[in-house]
């Protein structure tokens, strides 16, 4: 059972709505993966489907080995974290992790230990309607770790973080990895999710744009990386004429640096050339990020795939 | 069972919490003891007269204000957790449907119980110390049968807010129909097997039907097992007007309100595993 989560031909009607349609990929154990996809791609149907909220209308799914539509008791094993997680705001933050790990059956002496990993020990006692956005974010961080899942589905997990709790609510899932969990975080945030994923689920419009870890989409993409060169200010021109014999083209950037792409295929020999270049002072090489190939994709509702270059 | 115990144990406590328990607590108490004392004023007499009056009046009122509590306590458990994003959490945990319903269902039930208990006890605990008159065995019978056929009509709504709460899709249109249920069980229906009887004259046949056609509502099952253990006068003439004297079997009555308390119930339930969420 080398995947937490595997489908196939995955399909999800709601009515004359396909919110998921026919839609094949597995994600494995011990990996993070981000789920991307603009508002109404599919990612909370998916999810759904994940905790056995919804039966599929079509298709094979298995979440840790069982099908969730017919064992509810495999949601043991998971963690949820709903985009803008609501509790009740009467409950302590203690309160409500008791209630949790009890319908979760896990140890109660967790709710101690979580509550001071997310930071909300001192806070554990009032009520959670008193709680700050981003205190009721990391409470539902708590609630989703509770009985130790195997699989964790964070929706949106950063929203209403500041900068220190989302690094440390990376941190967390850094761990988790380590320990073989499976992660599956969907989020609009895709700068900021990029160093802390192996893999990306692209959906579009309930379909699969691509799946896989973030070196196969890039390769599949092939997009060119992007240099950006520091000449010394007396050689520019000489730099700019050897640039075009070699057939590449540099623009100027205001900080005085010249900014040029670099073919997948050419790059490496491009950058030997540059780097023993004596025009050249320093070079800064930029791989394609998360942004670029998700528009590349046509996963951006205002770029459709048949319109990308 | 497990978590069908520890969703009931929350709801029960959050009853409690939101002093929805003390406050009923309170008003039945004082309902109570407002008509032992000054249910006598319009014939001109201010004091405890006879449990009988006492229970009698009771009846009348508990079979408005019980049915509206038990509404207004459970109307939003399912509908309001939908609208204040809590539910998908809380399907999200190894909890099967039913069992939420089925744990918000006892939890809204106990509450409302221990309230009707504890209301009703302090009041003929009161009404016995102030009256010796009223220091009987049989007083604590009475208000034992008014308290446990009050919890059971008490479950019956509280199942049909649950039915309302998982068929509606916002508060505010749950918040409504049970109003509309109220009305319907509480004044309605009556009305209309009056219509009906009426219409029908004094056919023998349907004049047969008609103590059956009560146990249709559970505010009227509620009344009759209170009423019919008063003897004549006591009762309300609109009750006695429609059994015609016929006599029900204890079992049938109490089966009939637990009927009601688990038949709504079962259907929120049953509709509840089906609904997209």
């Amino acid at each position: 059972m080398s995947h937490a989560i595997e489908f196939e031909g995955l399909t999800k009607r709601y009515g004359m709505l396909t919110a998921l349609d026919s839609v094949s990929a597995s994600i494995p154990r011990g990996q993070v993966i981000g789920l991307l996809g603009h508002n109404g791609a599919g990612k909370s149907t998916l999810i759904k489907l994940v905790l056995g909220l919804v039966a599929p209308s079509g298709g094979r799914l298995e979440v840790l080995g069982h099908d969730p539509w017919r064992a509810p008791a495999l949601r043991r094993a998971i963690g949820y974290l709903p985009e803008n997680a609501a509790f009740y705001p009467n409950l302590t933050g203690r309160e409500l992790l008791d209630y949790l790990a009890k319908l979760k059956r896990a140890q109660r002496s967790q709710v101690q230990a979580l509550l001071e990993r997310v930071g909300l020990a001192d806070a554990a006692k009032r009520r959670i309607g008193t709680y700050s956005k981003g205190m009721r974010q990391r409470l539902g961080l708590a609630q989703a770790l509770l009985g130790e899942p195997e699989l964790l589905l964070l929706d949106e997990p950063t929203t209403g973080l500041d900068p220190q709790a989302s690094r440390e609510l990376y941190r967390i899932v850094g761990e988790l990895r380590a320990d073989g969990r499976g992660v599956v975080i969907s989020s609009h945030l895709l700068a900021e999710l990029e160093p802390h994923i192996d893999g990306a689920l692209i959906l579009r419009q309930g379909r699969l744009l691509a799946a896989g870890s973030l070196a196969e989409l890039g390769e599949q993409a092939s997009l060119p990386a992007r240099v950006l060169l520091r000449p010394y200010e007396y050689a520019v021109r000489e730099l700019l004429e050897r640039l075009a014999n070699h057939k590449l083209s540099a623009q100027p950037r205001p900080d005085g640096r010249l900014e040029l792409e670099l073919p997948r295929a050419a790059k490496l020999r491009a950058l030997r050339a540059l780097v023993d270049d004596p025009a050249i002072a320093d070079l800064d090489v930029h791989e394609p990020t998360l942004t670029q190939l998700y528009d590349w994709l046509g996963a951006s509702p205002d770029r459709p795939p048949e319109e990308r270059a | 069972m497990n978590a069908i115990l520890t969703v009931a144990w929350k709801e029960f406590r959050d009853d409690f919490r939101n002093r929805w328990t003390v406050a009923l607590t309170a008003l039945f108490a004082l309902l109570a003891l407002g008509i032992a004392w000054f249910g006598g004023a319009a014939a001109g007499r201010i004091g405890f007269t006879s449990f009988d009056a006492t229970l009698a009046s009771l009846t009348t009122l508990g079979a408005f204000v019980i049915p509206l509590i038990g509404l207004l306590i459970a109307y939003d458990t399912i509908v309001g957790e939908r609208d204040d994003g809590t539910l998908l959490l809380m399907l999200s945990y190894p909890l099967a449907r039913g069992q939420l319903v089925g744990g918000k269902f006892l939890g809204h039930c106990a509450a409302l119980a221990a309230a009707t208990l504890a209301g009703f006890t302090l009041a003929v605990a009161i009404m016995q110390v102030m009256q010796p008159s009223a220091q009987t065995l049989a007083a604590w019978l009475y208000i034992g049968r008014f308290i446990l056929s009050a919890s059971l009509l008490g479950a019956s709504f509280v199942g049909l807010a649950c039915l309302i709460s998982v068929l509606t899709t916002s508060k505010s249109r749950a918040a409504g129909l049970a109003l509309i249920g109220w009305l319907a069980s509480v004044v309605l229906f009556d009305l209309a097997l009056l219509a009906l009887l009426v219409v029908s004259g004094g056919n023998p046949i349907e004049r047969a039907v008609y103590p059956y056609l009560l146990l249709l509502n559970p505010v009227d099952v509620f009344r009759l097992v209170n009423l019919a253990a008063l003897g004549n006068g006591a009762g309300n003439e609109l009750l006695t007007g429609m059994t015609a004297g016929h006599a029900y079997p204890a079992a049938l009555l109490y089966g009939a309100l637990l009927a009601w308390a688990a038949l709504p119930f079962a259907w929120a339930a049953l509709a509840f595993r089906s609904k997209e969420v």
